[in-house]
């Protein structure tokens, strides 16, 4: 089903396309040696290189294009062994060379594709046309002065891809899933800490609407939205302001806007003086970027594993798709997953993670990063409940005892004798205690009501304070009843 | 190729080079005049032709992702026409 | 013998043999400067205690037993070299009184080496200009002059005016230079003096403020090619801070010049042939090629034939390199600012830039804009990228035939302050015989040869394979053996 908004004169198609900036995890700038972490105090992380001093030379860093091509092999697109970086000429006061340094014309990584899984458990693929490098550009701070901007050049230089989708979207949904399926894959590979908070990823929203059938109409672009409920909310603002736009008889016009999160609307940037010309030419200062196929291969062979792929696998583990899909959304909970499920029964594993561990998480507001127990305390109840040490109802009560006080599942055990009693005899004599304790309901039961049943092996269980083996307490009732 | 005064005028806004008004004739004059010049690249036949765009190397060095640099404000921000405690300043900026 | 009269050799020896110390040296430079610097304004900041300082510590560094190669040698440094803690102009308004907090790495190697800094030398405003006459500090003039017209001042050429002068009229034994299109060169032919421009990527660009960045090479200029040899072995070496640095061994070039030229086989362009050449510099041409032979050098007649487009396609390549790369010159980080009350950032910029460029770099961002900008790009800076392959193709043909190139320095000898200035075009024809090594990363040379007519220098230009300086200096050193070119600048030190 086609996604569709409806306008007076019908229904209209959404076509939306993205450009995300992400920003590169390394430790030092694309093109100088600073450094690139967030909150530093201004001006700081500041090179002169990055301050555009008279002189100053760019010299690029291996590691960023590493991330590059590891992002380009996670796409599962073309890395190109010759690319070649340009200048982007234009004039603003946090971009200090009077240009940024970008792959115009031939970028490292070509086409390739990511698959989205919507809500209605459908799979589609977004095209991928191409990722960048490019350098950032500073910060513009206009709050804290009557009439003047501050800059802060901190984040001047530092390594972004810009990744580039065709426009394939066709709905909010779309948007956000793709947004989000990139960003969890840049997780896992660790090329981007995925943080949009911080502003290490941002996207461009390209929108436009058409009739069905159509082919496509003048598209804007909305700028800088930096979450995925934002993106989401900005493909559906955009497009319904352009659908009025077309109905009142109008024509929209190719331009830049921003997203008013408070308003919920899409608004346009104040028009630039002058038509974009960025008069784009290769950088001298940098020959091209010539990397060796033997180094994309070793770069390609220690890729960790991708969301797609590790879903599959747990599948195959026997999870089911929803718990496979749930337990790789974020790469920290499919570590945390795998380390609990180590030589361990990987269903009854997961089970834990997304039953309980999950539930303990949302209480006490923390987050996989932060677990409330340690995977390997985990890891170790299962061991306890695996060889009968634990019954269900006591691991419970354990876990509990593990939040609470950090201890290993072990400890806590032993020093509140919470072992599960697996003696028969002992056993034998608490149900024949419970038995004869209740004659009464013992001859209602041999006259046939044998719901009692479990009646006696509840009082038996409390009796033993839970501890009993419920397995054992079960058969050794069913002996004493005869 | 000749240059119209809205060209000059165009060209030395995206370079941001003020011209006053009585300066545009003599600009256009002389730039036509050196652009008639470079004209005769015209008649070159580069078909075929790779272009060339750098000096030297064929290839860039890379170096390692290690921070060697940075942690300097004081420099970075000494030679500032308006400096405003720990940032550059300039004339606010509407988005 | 007066300390200023020393070549750069001389005074290394002579300081080797204690027969004078660097402060000596040093001393006696700043008083040349001070006496003839008013009126050849070629020094922009004289730099005397810091000189005197460095001079000191040579001299204590050369009692403890430590001498670099270039120890207590007096040098002036072309304002284009940004040196630490000392004004760097550019010839410019717009970087105010920039003070850089770091040292180029060629000026930071001659450091290493020992030699001491006497100061900034003028230069045309950004290496744009062929004269220095468009530096924001005054024309710098040419100590040598008309022998029948002794009262016309003439310019040194350009851009390295203020080097050229300064080396000519023994203000210092060496200076810095910058070459982008013979800025090395033909002020060096101008001067009556040697400078070559070393291979593209010999000399680290880190420091240098960039002019065109795939054409600036720095270089050394010196009275003597040798000179030029040990200073270029100094400048020159690989930089892991410049991309465009080469990883190449840097060689003895001193030991190269004795070379000789036996069994050269040395190119002559037909196309360097230009109508219209005066008959003297066709005849000091001819002249420099029978040194050569008699020196056992074959002359070979070798084609060119893009040479004549080698102009308009530096003034397509240059200035649009140089319109990026002066994009950083905002009023915002450094330099000059200039804003009415209630400019807004774009009236800020368009002050700043309109009162702090010159109209020779105006002019050249305006052509570099317009060349890049939208629609015209492939007309004129693809077109232009081509034919630069094409000028280096053919050097590359050539120097499957022949060992080095002689040609001209310059279509001219030094010309007067107010010659030339109406048309942007004539200016830019001095650079006919130099650009084209610029196009295609080739190192040339240029050596004082004769004088003419009225008495003025007229120079030779050697040009070599990329990375082969040696065989350049080889054949300079024959043709200044040869021509044994001892005449004077009308001023100079110790003459007035």
């Amino acid at each position: 089903m086609t996604y569709t908004l409806e306008g007076r004169t019908g229904p209209w198609e959404i076509v939306v396309g993205l450009e995300v900036h992400a920003q590169v995890t390394s430790n030092a700038k694309l093109f100088s040696g600073a450094a690139t972490e967030f909150g530093a105090a201004p001006n700081s992380q500041v090179s002169l290189v990055d301050a555009g001093f008279p002189g100053m030379l760019p010299v690029i860093n291996r590691e960023c294009v590493a991330q590059a091509v590891r992002t380009g092999l996670g796409l599962k697109a073309q890395v190109n062994l010759w690319s070649r970086f340009d200048r982007k000429n234009y004039f603003y006061a946090d971009l200090p060379q009077g240009y940024q340094i970008s792959q115009y014309a031939h970028p490292i990584i070509g086409t390739g594709a990511i698959e989205i899984e919507l809500g209605d458990g459908t799979v589609k693929t977004i095209g991928i046309t191409r990722l960048h490098l490019e350098q950032d550009a500073g910060k513009s701070l206009h709050d804290q002065h009557p009439t003047k901007s501050f800059i802060d050049l901190n984040r001047s230089g530092v390594a972004l891809m810009e990744i580039v989708s065709e426009p394939d979207m066709r709905s909010p949904e779309e948007a956000g899933a793709y947004l989000s399926k990139l960003r969890q894959i840049l997780r896992y590979l660790g090329t981007c800490d995925g943080n949009m908070d911080e502003g290490s990823m941002r996207a461009d929203v390209n929108v436009s609407v058409r009739k069905p059938g159509e082919g496509y109409r003048t598209r804007c672009e909305v700028k800088n939205v930096n979450s995925i409920r934002f993106v989401m909310q900005a493909v559906e603002a955009e497009a319904r302001r352009q659908i009025e736009v077309w109905e009142e008889g109008g024509t929209v016009e190719q331009e830049t806007r921003l997203f008013d999160t408070g308003r919920g609307v899409t608004r346009s940037m104040r028009s630039k003086e002058d038509a974009h010309d960025y008069r784009y030419f290769p950088d001298p200062d940098l020959p091209p970027l010539v990397i060796e196929q033997s180094w994309v291969d070793q770069l390609k062979a220690s890729l960790p594993e991708l969301p797609d792929e590790r879903r599959a696998r747990y599948v195959a583990m026997g999870l089911t798709p929803y718990d496979a899909h749930v337990l790789t959304l974020e790469k920290e909970t499919a570590a945390y997953f795998e380390t609990v499920a180590k030589g361990r029964d990987a269903k009854v594993a997961a089970n834990w993670v997304t039953g309980d561990l999950f539930a303990a998480i949302n209480r006490l507001k923390t987050s996989i990063a932060a677990p409330p127990v340690p995977a390997e305390h985990l890891g170790q109840l299962l061991d306890l409940l695996a060889d009968k040490t634990l019954s269900g109802t006591l691991a419970k009560t354990v876990f509990e005892a593990m939040i609470e006080t950090g201890k290993s599942p072990g400890a806590i055990v032993q020093e509140r004798g919470l072992r599960q009693v697996t003696d028969t005899g002992a056993i034998d004599r608490m149900v024949a205690q419970v038995l004869e304790a209740n004659a009464d309901k013992v001859a209602e039961y041999k006259a046939g009501k044998e719901k009692l049943f479990g009646f006696f092996v509840g009082q038996v269980m409390k009796a033993m304070q839970g501890k009993g083996n419920p397995a054992l307490v079960n058969e050794a009732v069913k002996r004493a009843l005869g | 190729m000749s240059l119209d005064t809205a060209t000059i005028r165009r060209i030395a806004s995206l370079a941001r080079i003020r011209l006053e008004e009585e300066e545009v004739g003599r600009m256009q004059a002389e730039l036509n005049g050196i652009l008639g010049w470079i004209e005769q690249l015209q008649s070159v036949d580069t078909e075929g032709v790779e272009p060339m765009a750098g000096g030297g190397a064929v290839s860039l060095r890379m170096r390692e992702d290690v921070v060697t640099d940075g942690g300097i404000p004081e420099q970075v921000l000494a030679n500032a026409p308006d400096r405003e405690g720990e940032y550059f300043g300039v004339p606010k900026v509407v988005e | 013998m007066h300390p200023t009269d020393f070549t750069l050799r001389g005074a290394i020896e002579a300081l080797n043999e204690g027969l004078v110390t660097s402060v000596e040296l040093t001393e006696a430079h700043l008083r040349a400067i001070e006496a003839l610097n008013p009126r050849l304004n070629a020094f922009t900041t004289v730099t005397a205690e810091q000189a005197l300082a460095q001079a000191k510590a040579s001299d204590a560094r050369r009692k403890e037993g430590i001498a670099g190669p270039l120890e207590g040698v007096p040098l002036a440094i072309k304002d284009l070299f940004c040196t630490a803690g000392v004004r760097t102009t550019a010839g410019s308004r717009i970087l105010g009184n920039f003070i850089p907090p770091y040292e180029s790495t060629v000026t930071a190697n001659l450091l290493r080496d020992g030699a001491v800094f006497l100061g900034k030398v003028n230069l045309d405003e950004f290496a744009m200009g062929s004269s220095n006459t468009t530096s924001a500090f005054g024309p710098v003039e040419n100590p040598w002059s008309r022998a029948n017209d002794p009262d016309t001042r003439l310019v040194p050429g350009g851009s390295s005016g203020g080097s050229a002068a300064a080396v000519a009229a023994r203000l210092a034994l060496g200076a810095t230079a910058t070459d982008t299109g013979g800025s090395i060169r033909q002020p060096a032919a101008f001067c009556g003096i040697a400078g070559i421009k070393p291979t593209y990527g010999r000399c680290s660009r880190y420091g240098i403020v960039a002019f065109a960045s795939s054409l600036d090479q720095a270089g050394p200029v010196a009275r003597t090619v040798e000179d030029c040899a040990i200073l270029l072995r100094s400048m020159a070496g690989f930089d892991p801070k410049d991309s465009t640095s080469a990883e190449v061994p840097v060689p003895d070039f001193a030991a190269a010049c004795a070379r000789g030229v036996k069994g050269l086989r040395i190119g002559v362009p037909k196309e360097y042939r230009l109508d219209g050449m005066p008959a003297e510099i066709e005849a000091l041409w001819q002249q420099g090629l029978d040194w050569l032979r008699a020196e056992g050098a074959e002359t070979v007649e070798i084609s060119l034939p893009h040479t004549k487009y080698a102009l308009p396609t530096y003034y397509i390549v240059a200035p649009a390199e140089a319109s990026s790369n002066l994009a950083r010159y905002d009023g915002v980080r450094f330099g000059l600012r200039v804003a009415e009350k209630g400019s807004d950032l774009k009236d800020l910029y368009e002050r700043t830039r309109a009162a702090g460029f010159g109209a020779e770099v105006r002019r050249r961002i305006m052509i570099g804009t317009y060349v890049l900008s939208a629609g015209y790009y492939d007309a004129y800076y693809l077109k232009a990228q081509k034919v630069r392959a094409l000028i280096k193709r053919d050097f590359d043909e050539a120097f499957g035939k022949v060992d080095a190139i002689v040609t001209p320095a310059t279509p001219s000898a030094a010309f007067g302050m107010d010659e030339k200035q109406d048309d942007p075009v004539t200016m830019y024809l001095n650079d006919v015989f130099t650009v084209p090594a610029n196009l295609a990363g080739l190192p040339g040379l240029a050596v004082p040869a004769g004088l003419d007519a009225q008495g003025l220098p007229l120079g030779l230009q050697v040009l070599g394979r990329a990375f082969d300086e040696e065989t350049v200096f080889a054949v300079g050193t024959a043709i200044e053996k040869a021509a044994g070119f001892d005449a004077l600048p009308r001023l100079r030190a110790g003459a007035v």
